[in-house]
């Protein structure tokens, strides 16, 4: 559902669409053979070509292209089969050629669209309108010195994938929802590891208002906004600014403005401005990029199922809801261990188990379910044991919690600890005479119309047997002597 | 087409050359001397030509994805006018 803003006059609409840079994951650079390993010392990956050195030549690596391509297909997106490399000319200190070598016409992959899931349970199509191959800028530092800027050029001339969606996102929510989906998408694909933090993953958002229904207002790019929660605050921040602006009597400007985590405020990038004039033209050292089918059927034979193929094949062969389907396929080793664990088992009761029981004490310990102490074997095991009646739910919480210690088998932990459930209705009903004989004022308040005492009852019983009494005998045996 | 005195002046400012008046009007005349002689190729009717990206029949070469390029800081940095810690240092860019 759109959210709306409430202004003096009236309500407004936001209208966001979002350009969002891919690191590809590739050994080498997109024109040069330098390595594009995160986090190496300061321009030891660098080439000759990366740095600009004068007669250098780019040659374009097949692999980036297979993953844009990749890419594409898992973005239900149109592949061109010519593509062209532009140059978008501009000059800062971490862009030694003076020049990004970009697509602007002709772009590699076209018209394409995802779904993404709302909080409220609905989900909706995103336009992606391009995706096109790019060269990355280098870093700089400015935080070293006071007078000066350090530049590393080790990121200069990685691949980058530019995905632009159409200005179909109407709130923060819808913003956050899409970044979500497309991280997935990307790392189902495994052409990008969808990493905000250390940048591999970058958003810029373009934000306008208008009243509903109306045409689209003047638009502000923000830049900067590095994880969702600075795309959905930088999103709230900017739209009450153009709102207010309106309602004033004042007009938007088209421009460039750079999210201040910090103040959590929108600003103006003047210098920005003139440098817009980027003047494209075709790079003169390289040739069109043509794709055959070949190409294009064989990266599709060879793609996975992708995340909202995943999210309706949960749904329908194990009856999952729409929630506990989105929570599960989130990550694919998530979706994996769940239904390694749902085999010939109760899938809702594994799905259950997955997420209130696993992923709540891996979230808490910050482990990732690869490395869960855990595996979906052994707690595919724990719920056969619950299936069968070896012990009762609640038990078996506790054999979880000592799973997740120890790394034991649910069986050996039972057996150990002598956990199995009382079925014996022998032998329920013998301290169930007990509890009653030792509660006489009790049983005499039930009678009297006391129905919640049967509580007390219940937790007596479970008291007396350590709470290995069949809850399911206890309730009717209990039942039976009251009533 | 001809190029007015401002253009002139956006094209060197973009190129971030420094012109004074008198070498903007000296650049403006070469300029439109130049823009002269590339628009006569708008005589040729070209409507249904396709784009020629090269003279010769090639395709584009693409290579396979391996590390064989990198691990000389100290050469690609020779050349730097300054430099600290394997970084290039340059006069301070923040916004």
């Amino acid at each position: 559902m759109a959210q709306l803003i409430k202004g003096e006059t009236g309500d407004w609409e936001i209208v966001i669409g979002m350009e969002v840079h891919a690191q590809i994951i590739a050994q080498s650079k997109l024109f040069s053979g330098a390595s594009c390993q995160f986090g190496a010392a300061p321009n030891s990956q660098v080439s000759t070509v990366d740095a600009a050195m004068p007669g250098m030549l780019p040659v374009l690596n097949g692999h980036c292209v297979a993953q844009a391509v990749r890419t594409g297909l898992g973005l239900n997106a149109k592949i061109n089969h010519y593509s062209v490399f532009e140059r978008k000319n501009y000059f800062y200190p971490d862009l030694p050629q003076g020049y990004q070598i970009s697509q602007f016409l002709h772009p590699i992959v076209g018209e394409g669209k995802i779904e993404i899931d709302l909080p409220d349970g609905t989900v909706k199509e995103i336009g992606i309108t391009r995706l096109h191959l790019e060269q990355d800028a280098g870093k700089s530092l400015h935080d070293q010195h006071p007078r000066k800027s350090y530049v590393d050029l080790n990121r200069s001339g990685c691949a980058l994938m530019e995905i632009v969606s159409e200005p179909d996102l109407r709130g923060p929510e819808e913003a956050a929802a899409y970044l979500a989906k497309l991280r997935m998408i990307l790392r189902y694909l495994e052409t990008c590891d969808g990493n905000m933090e250390e940048g591999s993953m970058r958003a810029d958002v373009n934000i306008s208002v208008r009243r509903p229904g109306a045409p689209y207002g003047t638009r502000c790019e923000i830049k900067n906004v590095n994880s969702v929660k600075a795309v959905q605050a930088a999103i709230e921040y900017e739209s009450r600014r153009q709102v207010d602006l309106i309602e004033d009597g004042k007009t938007i400007t088209q421009e460039t403005r750079l999210w201040d985590p910090n103040k959590g405020e929108t600003r103006s990038m003047r210098s920005k401005e003139e440098a817009h004039d980027y003047r494209y033209f075709p790079d003169p050292d390289l040739l069109p990029l043509e794709i055959d089918d070949a190409m294009i059927d064989k990266i599709r034979d060879s793609l996975p199922e992708l995340p909202d193929q995943k999210k309706h094949r949960f749904m329908e062969t194990y009856g999952l809801g729409l929630y506990d389907a989105g929570v599960l396929i989130t990550e694919r080793a998530r979706a994996d261990y769940f239904e390694t664990t749902a085999n010939d088992r109760d899938p809702k009761m594994a799905a259950n188990w997955v997420i209130n029981e696993l992923l709540g004490i891996l979230n808490k310990n910050a482990i990732a379910i690869t490395d869960s102490p855990i595996s979906a074997a052994k707690l595919g095991g724990l719920i056969d044991l619950i299936a069968d009646n070896t012990i009762s739910g609640k038990i078996a919480k506790d054999v979880f919690a000592e799973m997740y210690e120890t790394g034991k088998d649910a069986a050996a932990i039972v057996d150990e600890k002598g956990l199995k459930q009382v079925t014996d209705t022998g032998a329920i009903e013998k301290i169930i005479d007990e509890v009653l004989a030792e509660n006489p004022d009790n049983v005499a308040a039930y009678k009297g119309g006391k129905d919640k005492l049967f509580g007390f009852f219940v937790g007596q019983v479970m008291k007396k047997t350590q709470g290995k009494a069949n809850p399911a005998a206890v309730n009717d045996i209990l039942k039976a002597k009251l009533d | 087409m001809s190029l007015d005195i401002d253009t002139v002046r956006k094209v060197a400012r973009l190129a971030r050359i420094g012109m004074n008046d008198e070498e903007l009007t000296l650049y403006q005349e070469k300029l439109n001397t130049i823009m002269g002689f590339v628009e006569q190729l708008g005589e040729v009717d070209t409507d249904h030509v396709a784009p020629l990206p090269s003279p010769v029949d090639i395709t584009l070469r693409l290579r396979d994805d391996e590390v064989s390029d990198g691990n000389y800081a100290s050469d690609v940095l020779a050349n730097a006018p300054e430099q600290a810690e394997s970084f290039y240092v340059v006069p301070k860019v923040v916004e």
